[in-house]
This record gives C-alpha cells, structure tokens and sequence, in this order.
C-alpha cells in the first residue's frame, strides 16, 4: 500500500491535506469534526490579539468558477481562542495557528500564545487581501515578509509558515524572503484580490467591495506559483489554491508541494472532501505503483 | 454554488405593526423550514426562513435593527437579492402533528404547518406571542387545523408562556410529532416536553450568519453548523446538546448567552 504521511518541517501528518485558514475553524468542535473527516492537520481561523467582527454581509458571492470572499478576519481574539484550541487538540487534531496583527510585534505576541495552547506549528497570514493595514501591505514588501517571519521565529520554537500573497509580480522572491527570515515551510497562495458587481443594482456585491477569489478558478495560478518557488527555496512547500480532486492536489505535489490544503472544495463536496482527495491520491499512487507521494514532489520539474 | 438572483419585490404586505412581508418570483424550489440569504442592497444579507414557498416567494420580517428597518422602507419594484434555498427541512412525518411558533418563528414554521396539513397530517397549532398585535398568519394556520392562541399578556386566548398552553395540548392529546420555531428557550421548554414524552419532535434555530453554506464557522452550534445541518434539529440532536437555549456566537465567533 502506497504511503500518503508526509513530514513538514518536523510535523508528521497522516495525509497531506489540510484544511484550509478561514474554513470551519473558528471553532473547537467544527476544527475536531474537520480532523475526523480525514483531514491531515487543520490551520485555524487566522487569530489576532483583539475580537474583531469582520465586515459587514454581503461577506461571500458564489460564482460558478468559485467564490469570492471578504469576511474582514472575524475571530474571538487570542484570549478566548485557547479554549476552542482546548476543544480540537482534547479530540486529537493536529493543529496550525493561523496569525495576523497589524505589526510584527503583534504577530509574534499571538504567534507564541498560539505555540502555547498548543498549536504544532504556525502560518503568517501575510497575504489577506481584504483587509485594511492587515497583511496586504505585508503582503507586498519582501523586506516586510522577511523582518514579520523572523520576529515570529525568535518568539516560538515550533515551526513557522508563511503564507504569501499571489497578488504580486514575482512570488519566488517572496518566499526567498520568507526562507531568510526563517521559514520552515512557505504556504501559497492566498485569495487573488477581485471583484463582483450586480449589473442590476449597479454597485460591488460585498459589504467591502475587494474580496479575495478562491476555488478552481484560481488553481493553474497556484500550480505555477507552487512550480516557481519551489525553484526558488529549500524549504517545504504546502500548496493550496482550487484543489477539489486528488488529480487537483497532485498538480501541486508534481509543482512542488509537500502538502496540500482544501478550502472552499467544502462548500462543493462537503467534509468529504478530505476523505474523497485522499483516496484520489491514494488510488494514483498505487495504480502506478509509487511507494510514497512524497516521490512525486517537484516531479514535474525537469 | 447557489447563484445571487437580483429580484424585484412584487409586494410588500404588513402582517403586523413590525412585522412585513416580502414577497417577489425567484427561480429557485425549497422545502419548509428551508432558508435564503437576502441581501438588502447597501445595508446587510441576513439569512430568512420562506414563510411562502409556491410560484411566488416569500419572506416575512420582523424590523428589529437597521438592516431590516430599511427593508421595511422598501416598496413593490425594489430590489433585493437572493440566494439559496440552504439548510435543511422540516420532517413532514405523523398523524397527528403540533406545531407551536412563537412570535415571528410563525414566519418559518407556517410553510411546515402548510405541508403537514397538505400530506394528510392533523395539525394542531399553538400561536405564540408577547400580545394579541404580534400574532401572524393565524387565518393560514386556521386552514390547516385547530389554533390555539397564547399571550404572555393575557390580550387573547391563554394568558401565559407559550409552553404551557403547549403542555395542556401534549399532555391531552396523542400527538406523535412536535415542530416548534420561536425564540429559543421557548423551543426548549417544548422539545424537553417532548422529549420526555417521547414524542419525536424537531425545531428550527436561528444564529448569526454570514456565508449559508456550511463554510465559514459562523453559525457553529455544537457539532453542527446551522445553515448546513440545520437549521431543523431533531429532538434527539437538541438533547445531546450544550448550546441549545443557553449558548450561541457573536459575529466575532465568541460564545454569548442566547
């Protein structure tokens, strides 16, 4: 039988999906029942020091290639977070903090709690694309991404992702950024920035007008961003951007993804999606006799 | 995914002083106790139940906030949006069925009391509410069987809460089904009635939103989210849980009392 663990900087997991920062994790119960639906891992809502509400609805719009969302990171703050991290990491769920702040500082401030609760590892939510002095300015200067991961890297001994922005021009150099400042894994992509207006009502359908695209729409985008950093860097990568199928992750993995995370497949295949991708890929795996997917990682690079 | 349709309001009819209905033609089919998301351009989308579900659509809402108060301003040709239907809904299983809505839940669970009555059911419906000016859709329930009405002040029929009427009913009749919709500790009051009965019962929640389809967390409620598993919850589901009637999220997903 084909081999699907996979190793990312020091975190074993049992499959190489996870789920996706923004998906049913803002929650203990809804992060536990995404683990026991066969995900990997699972990354929380992206947390802050503070509660904040997020913006007002419309937050979401369905289009056929996908969705568009700027829900504005609503989260209940780091404080009261513990105890929803309690309730997933009691069930048995491995666990990623997602962070965000409006400085490095505040990055490193919520990245430790989180390291502290327990969380295995943490993603820099660098790369949020709807949200005001929130990471999209982050998100668009190498020198900012370097001096956010290495703050967070001097402040918590687990191991640290960022997760970078394809709203730029040359991504490779971002993770290269990332990789000085201490990344142990680089994650891509975020959202694209992007619009949806109602020609009836002649106005932007979300409350904030910008939202982030997500879904099949934005995967070739991911595959070739995943392709050019993993020419880039020597560290892992977890692709992540439209993948619904086992076929969908495997275009990562052969980009050069190591893991690989699952978003808005929920709202098309529900929590099955987990269990449906991995035996997708398992299924290749063994069709070909490939002992490992951890072989097929970069295997499209020549 | 569930497209936004942009429609016209065909009506707007006011059931009682804040309490109006929507109504406006969509292409799209739902259930009883199913819901859409209803964008009021330039103000909010908030999810509400279909309190009409034939050829024309509609939504009946009590203006409680600004959202819904400037919706209360709009008139026949305004447009609203709309996308759905999501969620789950009502069983319609059993001989003879109660239904007990309190206040405006009349607005979610009168499509149900409709379809029991259409599949051949006894329906016996109590209707709720703080006094005799709130009560809604009392002449579409009265098509549907006996209604029993309730007043916390006394304005018409049983002076009281709403379970206690719901009581005398249960505990005089052979109901095998019990559906509620109202404000929550009154549904809980009537599931644990039921419950300890043994009556199968079901009851429709309502939490904060902001997508409708099962992705963003918000509307978590125990192991559930309400706009996908729910919003109708069995009995058996309610029992077993620790947030029904004491706990639900704020927009910011921090546990609030209900």
């Amino acid at each position: 039988m084909s081999d699907l663990s996979v190793d990312i900087a020091g975190i074993r997991l049992r499959n190489p999906t996870m789920l996706a920062s923004g998906f049913l994790d803002e929650t203990g119960r809804s992060m536990l029942r995404v683990y026991q639906a066969g995900a990997g891992a699972v990354v929380t809502k992206s947390i802050g020091p503070q509660p904040r509400t997020g913006y007002p609805n419309p937050t979401i719009v369905e289009l056929d290639v996908g969705m568009l969302n700027a829900i504005g990171l609503p989260n209940p703050g780091i404080e009261e977070f513990r105890d929803e991290v309690k309730v997933a990491l009691d069930g048995g769920a491995v666990v990623i903090g997602s962070v965000f702040g409006k400085d490095a500082d505040e990055y490193a401030i919520v990245a430790k709690r989180l390291a502290s609760y327990g969380a295995v590892g943490i993603e820099l939510n660098l790369s949020c694309p709807h949200a005001k002095g929130l990471g999209t300015e982050i998100a668009q200067s190498t020198e900012a991404v370097r001096e956010f991961t290495a703050a967070v890297k001097g402040k918590v001994t687990v191991p640290v992702f960022p997760k970078l922005s394809p709203n730029v021009s040359n991504i490779a150099a971002f993770a290269q950024a990332a990789e000085d400042g201490g990344a142990d894994a680089i994650v891509a992509i975020n959202t694209l920035k992007a619009m949806a207006i109602s020609p009836e009502l002649k106005m932007p359908i979300l409350s904030y007008r910008y939202g982030g695209l997500s879904g099949p729409a934005i995967r070739p985008i991911g595959v070739r961003c995943v392709y050019e950093i993993f020419e880039a860097v020597d560290v892992p990568i977890v692709g992540v951007g439209g993948i619904t199928t086992g076929r969908d992750a495997l275009e990562y993995v052969m980009a050069g993804a190591r893991a690989i995370q699952i978003g808005t497949a929920l709202a098309t295949r529900g929590l099955s999606a987990f269990v449906d991708v991995t035996s997708e890929l398992l299924a290749f795996l063994e069709e070909r006799r490939v002992r490992s997917i951890t072989d097929l990682v970069g295997a499209a690079h020549g | 995914m569930a497209r936004l349709e942009i429609v016209p309001l065909l009506d707007v009819v006011r059931e009682v002083h804040h309490t109006l209905t929507y109504r406006f033609l969509a292409g799209l089919e739902a259930g009883p106790g199913q819901f859409l998301m209803v964008w009021i351009p330039g103000h909010d989308e908030l999810p509400m139940a279909l309190s009409y579900l034939g050829e024309v659509k509609g939504i009946t809402v009590h203006t409680y906030g600004d959202a819904t108060k400037a919706l209360s301003e709009f008139r026949p040709g305004d447009l609203v949006g709309v996308r759905g239907p999501y969620g789950n809904t009502f069983r319609i299983e059993g001989k003879r069925v109660l239904c007990v809505a309190g206040g405006t839940g009349m607005a979610s669970i009168i499509a149900a009391i409709e379809a029991f009555h259409k599949a051949g059911s006894e329906v016996v419906t109590v209707l709720g509410a703080k006094s005799a000016d709130e009560l809604i859709f009392e002449e579409r329930a009265k098509k549907c069987g006996d209604v029993h009405i309730s007043t916390d002040d006394g304005s018409r029929g049983f002076h009281g809460f709403t379970p206690v009427l719901a009581k005398e009913l249960i505990d005089g009749g052979k109901f095998d089904m019990v559906a509620t919709c109202g404000p929550e500790r009154m549904m809980k009051a009537v599931i644990d009635l039921a419950l300890a009965r043994g009556i199968p019962s079901q009851a429709s929640l309502e939490r904060y939103m902001k997508c409708g389809i099962g992705i963003c967390d918000a509307c978590a409620f125990d192991d559930y989210l309400v706009c996908a598993d729910g919003p109708v919850f069995t009995g058996e589901q309610l029992v077993k849980s620790h947030d029904f009637g004491s706990v639900r999220r704020d927009a910011s997903g921090r546990r609030v009392p209900v």
